[in-house]
C-alpha cells in the first residue's frame, strides 16, 4: 500500500511509514478496507453518468421514433449516415466547430489583456476584478435573455440605443443593425464570449501570480524591456495556463445550450449540436437519430478531453514536484 | 477619473516609480476593461427598476424614475415553487456529492490508495463527456420508473455532474493536510474519528466551503437537463425564466428583475468564493 506514488501536494511530504502499525504486505480485507472509501462515488459515477452513454451507443444503432414505436429495428450505421448526410445536421457539427473556436479563442485574448493589466497593481483593483468576474456568475439562461431583450433588440435594445447617443454627438446617422437577424452567429459568439472572457482571465491571473517574481526582476537589471520580458519569460510560463484555460473552455462551450436555445432558437444556421439533439429528441422524437448525434458529440469532445487530461496532468505533476 | 487624481497623487507623494504615467494609462485600460464587462450587468439591475415604458424606450432612458413595479410582477407570477425546486436540487444535490466525495477524497489523498491517479482521471474524464450524449437513456429511464417531472431526479443527475469537481477540488485540499500531524496525533493515541474532527477537519473545512458554492453555482445554473425532464410540478428557475417572457406586451423590466432575482444567490454565492472560483474551475488543477 505504501507505493512510491507522489501526493499532488508534494513528493516531498514524507510517505507514511507505518512501521509496526501494518504488516509489510496487508492482508485482502485491509486493502478493500482502504479501497471502500472511493466506492459509493466510483459506483455511483459509473451508474449515472457511464450507463446512459453505452445505452445511446446501443440505441443509435436502431430506428427508433417515438411516433410509431412499434417500427423499432436494428438499422446499423443508418442514423449516423442520416446525421452526417442531413445538410442542416452536417451544419450542426461546422457550427459547433466554428462557434467553439471563436469563443474560446476571443475570450482567451481578452481574458490575457485582462489579466496582464489586472496583474499590475493600481487603485480600485479589488472592485475591478470583481466587476470583471460578474459576467460569469449571471446565471447563463438569464445572461441569455439578457443579451437577446437588454442589448440585441434593434427597437429599444442599448447597442443600438447607445449608437444613436453615439452618432447624435458627432452629426451623423449611427446604423441601427438588427442584431440577431443580420449576424445570428455572431450574436451568438459575443455573448458567450462575453460570458467566457471572465474565466480565461481568472485562469490567466492565476498563472501570473504563480510566476517567481525574481526572474522578472533579475531579467530587468540585465536590461530587458518590457516586451522582452513578456515574450521570454511570461509567456512560457503562462502556456500551460493557456492550454488550460482552451480546453477547459472548448469542453464547456462545445456543451452549451443556453445561448443558442435563447438567442436564435437554433434558427438561421446557428443550431450547434446538444441543441440538435435536443430538437431531435424533443421535437422530431426520433430515438435513433438523436443518439447518433450524441455519440458524435462524444467522439469530438474525446478528442478534446484527451487533450485535456494531458495538460491538467501536467500541471498537476508540476505542482506536485513544486513541493 | 479617480483613477487620473489617483496616480497624480501617487506622483506627488511617492515618486520613486518613473513608470507611473503609463502605470495609470494602464490602470485606466484595466477599469475600462472591467467596466465594459460590466456594463450589461449595469444596465439589466437599472432595466429591473424601471417602469415597462421607460425599460422599452429609445433612447435608453438612463434617468427614468425607479420603481419595485418589475419585482412586483415577478412575485406575482409565482416565482416560489421553481425558487423552492432550485433550491432543494442544489441544495441536496450538494449535500449528496459532499457526502460522496469526502470519503473518496479522503482514500485518494491521506491515504492514496493503489492506482489512485488512475482513478482521480477517470473522475475527471466523466466529467468531459457531455452530458446531453446520455439524455435520451435517462429520459426513457425516468419515464419507465415515474421519476419524470420529480425534483429528485434533478438531484441525482447533478450529482453526477458536480461529483468529479467535489472529487478533485477535495483531494488537493486534503493533499494539504500534513501526515505528520496526523501521525502525531495517532501517537497520541487519537482514534480515527477524532483525528477527523479536531485534525483534519479545521485544516479542510475552508476548502470544502468553497467546493459546496462551486456545486451549488452549477446545479442552480443549469437548464438543459431540467427543460428536458421537468415539468409544471418541478420546474427549476432556469427553466420558468425561459417561459418567463409571456406575449408581445412589453415585459422588459419584469424580465430584468426576474432575472437578476434568480441570479441573486449565484452571485452572493460567487463573490463569496472568489478565490477558490478558478480552482474549482480547473477542476483544482490550478491553486
Amino acid at each position: 500500500m505504501t507505493t512510491t506514488t507522489e501526493s499532488p501536494a508534494g513528493s516531498s511530504r514524507p510517505r507514511p511509514a507505518r512501521s509496526g502499525q501494518a504488516p509489510r504486505r496487508p492482508g485482502r480485507a485491509r486493502a478493500w478496507a482502504t479501497r471502500a472509501p472511493l466506492l459509493p462515488a466510483l459506483v455511483f459515477l459509473i451508474l449515472v453518468t457511464q450507463l446512459p452513454f453505452a445505452a445511446t451507443l446501443v440505441i443509435s444503432l436502431f430506428e427508433w421514433n417515438a411516433l410509431y414505436p412499434e417500427d423499432r429495428a436494428f438499422t446499423g450505421l443508418d442514423n449516423y449516415e442520416s446525421v452526417l448526410g442531413e445538410s442542416s445536421l452536417r451544419g450542426a457539427v461546422f457550427t459547433t466547430a466554428l462557434l467553439t473556436a471563436t469563443v474560446v479563442i476571443v475570450s482567451l485574448l481578452l481574458g490575457l489583456a485582462l489579466a496582464l493589466l489586472l496583474d499590475r497593481r493600481f487603485r480600485g483593483r479589488g472592485l475591478v476584478r470583481t466587476m470583471a468576474i460578474t459576467p460569469f456568475l449571471v446565471v447563463p439562461v438569464a445572461a441569455a435573455l439578457m443579451w437577446k431583450h437588454l442589448l440585441f433588440n434593434p427597437e429599444y435594445g442599448l447597442l443600438n440605443g447607445l449608437l444613436g447617443k453615439f452618432g447624435d454627438l458627432f452629426g451623423f446617422t449611427a446604423p441601427q443593425p438588427d442584431w440577431i437577424s443580420d449576424m445570428p452567429l455572431l450574436a451568438v459568439e459575443i455573448s458567450l464570449i462575453w460570458q467566457w472572457t471572465p474565466f480565461m482571465m481568472l485562469i490567466l491571473l492565476a498563472g501570473l501570480q504563480s510566476r517567481p517574481a525574481e526572474l522578472a526582476e533579475a531579467a530587468r537589471i540585465d536590461g530587458a524591456g518590457d516586451w522582452q520580458i513578456f515574450r521570454h519569460l511570461t509567456l512560457p510560463h503562462l502556456r500551460r495556463y493557456l492550454e488550460l484555460g482552451a480546453l477547459l473552455g472548448s469542453i464547456y462551450v462545445v456543451q452549451n445550450f443556453e445561448a443558442v436555445y435563447t438567442l436564435t432558437g437554433g434558427a438561421l444556421d446557428t443550431a450547434n449540436l446538444p441543441f440538435v439533439i435536443y430538437r431531435e429528441f424533443y421535437r422530431a422524437q426520433d430515438y435513433g437519430v438523436a443518439s447518433a448525434a450524441g455519440v458524435l458529440v462524444v467522439i469530438g469532445s474525446l478528442a478534446i478531453a484527451v487533450l485535456a487530461l494531458r495538460v491538467v496532468s501536467s500541471l498537476f505533476r508540476e505542482e506536485g514536484s513544486r513541493g | 477619473m479617480t483613477q487620473l487624481t489617483a496616480s497624480t497623487r501617487q506622483l506627488t507623494e511617492r515618486p520613486r516609480r518613473p513608470r507611473s504615467i503609463g502605470g495609470s494609462v494602464l490602470g485606466l485600460a484595466a477599469w475600462l476593461g472591467g467596466l465594459v464587462l460590466f456594463l450589461p450587468v449595469a444596465w439589466m439591475v437599472l432595466t429591473s427598476f424601471h417602469s415597462e415604458a421607460d425599460a422599452a424606450s429609445n433612447p435608453p432612458a438612463l434617468t427614468a424614475p425607479l420603481t419595485l413595479e418589475g419585482y412586483r410582477s415577478f412575485l406575482d407570477s409565482g416565482p416560489w415553487p421553481p425558487l423552492i425546486n432550485s433550491l432543494t436540487a442544489s441544495l441536496a444535490s450538494t449535500a449528496l456529492v459532499l457526502l460522496l466525495a469526502l470519503p473518496a477524497a479522503y482514500a485518494l489523498a491521506i491515504r492514496p490508495v493503489k492506482g489512485w491517479r488512475d482513478a482521480l482521471f477517470f473522475f475527471l474524464s466523466t466529467k468531459m463527456l457531455p452530458i446531453v450524449a446520455g439524455l435520451l437513456p435517462i429520459y426513457l429511464f425516468a419515464r419507465n420508473v415515474g421519476l419524470l417531472d420529480n425534483v429528485w431526479l434533478l438531484v441525482l443527475l447533478y450529482t453526477s455532474m458536480n461529483l468529479p469537481i467535489a472529487v478533485w477540488m477535495l483531494q488537493s485540499f486534503l493533499a494539504e493536510v500534513p501526515v505528520s500531524v496526523i501521525e502525531a496525533a495517532q501517537l497520541d493515541g487519537a482514534r480515527l474519528p477524532v483525528v477527523l474532527g479536531r485534525v483534519i477537519a479545521p485544516i479542510v473545512l475552508p476548502g470544502v466551503a468553497a467546493t459546496a458554492l462551486i456545486c451549488f453555482i452549477f446545479s442552480w445554473n443549469e437548464l438543459l437537463l431540467a427543460r428536458v425532464l421537468t415539468g409544471v410540478v418541478a420546474e427549476t428557475a432556469p427553466v420558468f425564466l425561459t417561459r418567463f417572457i409571456t406575449s408581445q406586451g412589453l415585459f422588459l423590466a419584469q424580465l430584468s428583475a426576474a432575472a437578476v432575482a434568480i441570479s441573486l444567490p449565484v452571485l452572493a454565492a460567487g463573490f463569496a468564493a472568489q478565490d477558490k472560483l478558478v480552482q474549482g474551475l480547473s477542476l483544482g488543477a490550478v491553486k
